[in-house]
């Protein structure tokens, strides 16, 4: 394939996804890292679990499972453990992943099963309405931290290395270029890849939350996100963190003993 | 040349899913099934066949159902609390028309309550346990034989009807060990095939569509939303919704006659025991106890989908003993399909029903 727009079910348009939604260009630099890698729709399953972000599977024309809520990971396991010599690949969202998957996330980072997993990150429950998930910012509105959220938020990426992953990055909606590039890395990568996207959710999020608009929303995370590099320096200066900010790049990426990689 | 051997019913079960071509294991220990998973971890790795120990029954089930689009059998054993965790994905697995086999080791419950002793208390949480309508197909072993023949034909019943399929077993059968005739190959019937360019869920008469195996370039989507039969998603159109969920419920009641498995004893009797499972074998040794034609027996192999027109055959029967390790389950779904009357003999606790109580019960009614 030559063109990344030969990977969707033309026929299934139009999407479901709201005007403004950052899941699209996050569904367009992962088809194209995987056109980059020269896979093609015979050879690659797309798997998901519930929730907007886990609808992008149903646009495309590969083999695809969607499953149930949390669980896209185990049926990911099993697919790539009968067939290692196809290529798995996992869209999923903060929800799905951190709260009702959070159990098999952490488990197939231990494993390090030969899996790459797309988590749109929109610190929301977009689907049903705006709820708070594991990802709501301290003091961020949903619908249901209606004075603002109490709980801290997981750090997705920060735990996905801590429990064993050999790939692990985070960017945004913004960041399309290195969002492709770390997608990319994490398919090349033997073992299990987490690529965190932080996406803009105008609709169930931003207008909580003073961002009212898609602009708004994207030129917060272009404000926020501080490269990796200069991120660990500031920490090492003892420099205050400006508020709201968080680190973007490549949190690690290294050669631990993997599953399901293909011989 | 069959082999002799003196073996446990829950290797048993392991081995009759080897024979059967089972390729992968997802499981997650739990009492009284862990023989199973222990089994097949040692044995898996031999056949080149893959065992994992996942996280969880969630996941167990999930990834069995994963193994299964590759086209592989794929297999999970539990018991009670690990069975009521995977009803979430059984429910995927009938939406989606997954071969699978889960075995069920059944024990005294709710909750954890008897891990070790023996129970029937899943058999409607195996019919109706995941929410919405649906049906499923599953086998009832009562002996260490019959775990092994049974196990390998759920494979070919989850094959031939795209359903998950189930063993429900319990912890007697599970755990006894009795001799064993080990034949030399299992009937293996497979999956039939996707037609190419035929719509991966359109059905022919018999209401099961061929199976598209991941990495053959059928490109389905395969998802537990209410779709068409191209697997596209239509959740709001009642007549897309109607078309499927029937067409999953008659496409296994439908074929009650011809999976029916069941053994008669005595059909010209007045009182008659229906059975499956363990309690079986206590039927059985009444039966031989009281030497009386009067007194028959109907013992299931094939528990669901129920075999309403086996009841049909006892022409003169007066009463139909229903004993059970539960307090009376399958003996409300028999008395639905009979109007001669049904009584249940409940036994709960973990102990077997002993012949002579039962030779009392039939005794009462001649």
């Amino acid at each position: 394939m030559n063109n990344f727009q030969d990977w969707f079910r033309q026929d299934r348009l139009p999407h479901i996804y709201c005007t403004g939604c950052g899941n699209g260009t996050v569904i367009n630099c992962t088809l194209n890292a995987v056109n980059a890698m020269g896979w093609t729709p015979e050879n690659t399953v797309f798997i998901s679990g519930i929730g907007c972000s886990s609808r992008a599977p149903g646009y495309i024309v590969t083999d695809s499972l969607h499953t149930t809520h949390g669980r896209a990971i185990p049926f990911a396991t099993g697919v790539k453990l009968s067939r290692p010599d196809l290529h798995v690949v996992v869209f999923t969202g903060d929800g799905d992943l951190a709260a009702i998957g959070g159990n098999h996330f952490i488990h197939a980072c231990r494993r390090n099963i030969d899996l790459t997993v797309v988590c749109m990150n929109n610190y929301i429950y977009g689907m049903t309405g705006g709820q708070g998930s594991p990802c709501t910012p301290l003091g961020a509105v949903s619908t249901t931290t209606p004075y603002g959220c109490a709980e801290p938020p997981f750090d997705l990426a920060a735990l996905a290395v801590a429990a064993g992953a050999n790939h692990v990055a985070r960017w945004t909606s913004y960041h399309v270029k290195e969002l492709t590039k770390a997608i990319h890395d994490g398919l090349e990568t033997p073992g299990f890849s987490l690529i965190e996207a932080v996406v803009q959710c105008p609709t169930g999020y931003g207008r909580k939350n003073r961002l009212r608009d898609a602009a708004a929303m994207v030129g917060w995370m272009r404000d926020h996100a501080v490269l990796m590099q200069r991120w660990r320096r500031m920490q090492e200066e003892g420099t205050p963190l400006p508020p709201g900010a968080f680190p973007v790049g490549e949190f690690v990426r290294r050669n631990l003993p993997a599953m399901g990689v293909p011989k | 040349m069959t082999r002799l051997e003196f073996m446990q019913g829950n290797t048993a079960c392991a081995e009759g899913a080897l024979a059967a071509g089972c390729r992968f294991f997802g499981g997650y220990p739990i009492t009284p099934s862990t023989e199973i998973a222990e089994h097949m971890a040692r044995k898996m790795p031999k056949v080149g066949g893959v065992f994992i120990q996942m996280e969880d029954e969630l996941a167990s089930i999930a990834s069995v159902i994963g193994a299964s689009w590759t086209g592989v059998r794929a297999m999970t054993a539990t018991s009670g609390p690990g069975f009521s965790l995977m009803m979430e994905n059984i429910g995927y697995a009938i939406m989606t028309e997954t071969p699978c086999v889960v075995v069920d080791i059944q024990r005294g419950g709710p909750s954890t309550g008897q891990p070790t002793r023996a129970a029937q208390g899943d058999m409607m949480q195996c019919r109706f346990g995941s929410h919405g309508d649906g049906s499923v197909i599953a086998v009832s072993p009562a002996s260490v034989q019959e775990i092994y023949e049974l196990t390998a034909k759920a494979f070919n019943l989850a094959d031939r009807y795209r359903v998950p399929t189930f063993v429900m077993a319990d912890e007697i059968i599970g755990h006894m060990r009795e001799r064993i005739e080990i034949p030399d190959a299992v009937e293996i019937v497979p999956r039939r095939p996707l037609e190419k360019g035929s719509l991966p869920f359109a059905a022919g008469e018999d209401g099961v569509p061929g199976f598209p195996a991941f990495g053959n370039g059928y490109g389905v989507h395969v998802t537990g939303l209410t779709h068409d039969e191209r697997g596209y998603p239509s959740t709001t159109d009642p007549h897309v919704h109607e078309r499927l969920v029937s067409r999953l419920v008659n496409k296994v009641e439908g074929a009650r006659q011809e999976m029916a498995d069941f053994e008669v004893t005595n059909p010209d009797a007045e009182v008659v025991f229906i059975s499956y499972g363990a309690p079986a074998r206590a039927v059985a040794q009444a039966i031989h106890d009281m030497d009386d034609e009067r007194v028959g027996h109907l013992r299931l192999r094939v528990v669901w989908p129920f075999p309403d027109f086996a009841l049909a055959l006892f022409k003169s029967a007066r009463v139909f003993l229903m004993p059970e390790l539960n307090l009376g389950q399958m003996a409300r779904e028999a008395a639905r399909h009979t109007n001669v009357p049904v009584v249940s003999i409940p036994e709960i606790g973990g102990e077997l029903h002993t012949p002579d109580r039962l030779i009392a019960c039939a005794e009462g009614y001649l």
